[in-house]
């Protein structure tokens, strides 16, 4: 599998010219929940494909299982880049996917997620739902880092299967953490204009 | 690969666009290859000397511009040449390249709406691979697709674009069903096709000419040394612009388009380049005078080339097109003198240097 992973990041460098600044934030290995505007079936790829090899290896998309385990393709291209799939169906006591994904990244492994669950038109991003702050209350130590991803949604919009390959760019920006006692739709928002604040400062 | 396989493979490459046993680069064309790297090898000696110098009689951000552009030159020196030692299809592929990674950025500059998602689609992958095939076939097409008969695809290739492309993108976007500024979505895109592939693909098309001098005698030169003295020419002019600009500079042409452009630099630019298009003759089959004219014609079409992308450029309210997506050194920049000079001047050349 190691080989798909590398032909998808090779295909996805050709296909979108991506881009990576790095704004007041580093590339590293601490654990970390990467957080970003979602517009296109891409955009999960694309930012895996743009951090640093030896960080690709201990960093997961997170994805929902009822989509990516069907077919023939789509379980492989998950398994490629080592998704973590989480069950949205069946949600019990103790097997809320928040409480999947904290044990499933142990200490290790960092997070893909797009907090605003499904795709927006790449207009104007939806508001968060509230995921990203139970991640941040049951792990304080965990770096929230917000990402913009801009022009991937032109690459491959919303219900298109041919992609045009113009050039993207990747803002990955100062990581934010939930303050104590924070309420949570403040904490939604502040993570929200987080990234939003990335889309302006070009150049 | 040794040496003999890579006579041979050459050949058969040759053979298989069908030059038939036209050499492809002359002692004129090393020397002319020579010349520019000589050159910038100075040059790049200068520059590194100058940097080490604790005083500098010049600004230290000029001697970086200086050195910066220097590196540019070298990487598009280098490219060339490596294209030039794949021979004519390889160097039909690496325009093509160019092309489509210019025309990534010129639509990447410029917004779509997402009815146009299929029609960029047909723009990038069957509109600007299908010219360079046909610059490709050129003459020389092959046997099976003739069938014996006499085909210049030049009347196929100069028309494909301006005709048939830009009558399919208004209709492909209409049928995509968004009515939203169709004509200038519709502008945009034939534009961008128009700039970025059709004009820059009069390049490669250069090898595919019978070059004569002008009254009609023979030329024994390669065709390799016209594209390249097109693209020296042009960055020659690009250059002398500029210093004249700076030297000079008095009256701004455009301000809101362009602050550091200037009708003494344009005027400059044209004299001095036509002097040093003159002075490579030898190089071309042109008489000392023509290239002089041919090099004035190059260094204004530059110059309108110039004109044209810092207009798109100010009305998408950036710089340089590197900016809009960071890290990239904005190729468009960098070839939108090429890409301008490159019709006319291969239409002058065709009916004034051509047995055609």
């Amino acid at each position: 599998m190691k080989l798909t992973g590398h032909a998808i990041v090779l295909l996805a460098r050709l296909l979108s010219g991506y881009t990576v600044r790095w704004v007041d934030c580093q590339p590293d290995t601490c654990q970390r929940v990467y957080f970003a505007n979602h517009t296109s079936h891409l955009d999960a790829v694309v930012l895996w494909s743009a951090l640093p090899r030896h960080l690709r290896a201990i960093t997961r998309p997170v994805a929902a299982k009822d989509y990516w385990s069907g077919g023939w393709v789509k379980p492989r291209l998950a398994k490629a880049f080592n998704a973590m799939l989480i069950d949205r169906k069946e949600i019990k006591v103790h097997q809320s996917p928040i409480d999947l994904m904290i044990r499933e990244m142990g200490d290790v492994y960092s997070l893909i997620v797009f907090p605003e669950g499904g795709r927006t038109s790449g207009e104007e991003m939806g508001q968060f739902k509230s995921g990203l702050y139970y991640l941040g209350k049951k792990r304080p130590d965990l770096e929230l880092v917000p990402v913009y991803i801009d022009n991937v949604n032109r690459v491959l919009p919303r219900g298109e299967i041919l992609p045009v390959p113009l050039l993207t760019c990747i803002t990955i920006g100062p990581p934010i953490f939930l303050e104590a006692g924070e309420p949570k739709a403040d904490f939604l928002n502040r993570a929200r204009s987080a990234v939003r604040a990335l889309k302006g400062d070009e150049g | 690969m040794s040496g003999a396989s890579w006579t041979l493979w050459a050949q058969a490459v040759d053979a298989a666009s069908g030059d038939d046993g036209a050499v492809w680069l002359t002692l004129r064309t090393y020397i002319l290859l020579a010349v520019v790297f000589g050159v910038l090898g100075i040059a790049t000696l200068v520059g590194i000397i100058l940097e080490r110098r604790e005083r500098l009689a010049i600004e230290p951000a000029m001697l970086r511009r200086f050195n910066h552009r220097l590196r540019v030159w070298w990487m598009m020196f280098a490219i060339l040449v490596f294209g030039f030692l794949l021979h004519r299809v390889g160097v039909v592929v690496l325009f093509g390249l160019i092309s489509f990674w210019a025309l990534r950025e010129f639509i990447t500059m410029t917004p779509t709406r997402r009815g146009d998602h299929r029609t960029l689609f047909w723009v990038f992958f069957v509109f600007t691979p299908l010219q360079y095939i046909l610059i490709g076939l050129g003459e020389n097409a092959p046997e099976w697709l003739t069938r014996g008969r006499e085909i210049d695809f030049y009347g196929f290739y100069s028309i494909m674009i301006p005709v048939y492309a830009s009558l399919f993108i208004p209709a492909r976007i209409a049928i995509a069903g968004d009515f939203k500024r169709f004509l200038e979505r519709s502008a945009k895109i034939q534009a961008g096709l128009l700039v970025c592939v059709y004009s820059l693909s009069y390049a490669p098309a250069l090898l595919d000419l019978d070059l004569r001098l002008s009254d009609g005698g023979e030329w024994t030169g390669s065709n390799v040394s016209v594209l390249f003295f097109l693209i020296l020419i042009a960055q020659i002019a690009d250059v002398l612009q500029q210093a004249w600009s700076r030297v000079a500079g008095k009256n701004v042409i455009a301000i809101e388009i362009n602050a550091s452009r200037t009708w003494e630099g344009v005027v400059g630019s044209m004299i001095t380049t036509g002097l040093c298009g003159a002075a490579l003759s030898w190089a071309t089959p042109f008489a000392w005078w023509e290239a002089g004219m041919m090099s004035m014609v190059v260094a204004v079409m530059a110059f309108a080339g110039g004109m044209t992308l810092s207009a798109i450029k100010r009305d998408r309210g950036v710089n340089d097109t590197g900016t809009l997506v960071q890290g990239h050194a904005g190729l468009l920049d960098r070839i939108d003198n090429v890409c301008f000079a490159a019709p006319v001047f291969y239409h002058l050349t065709r009916f004034y240097f051509s047995a055609a």
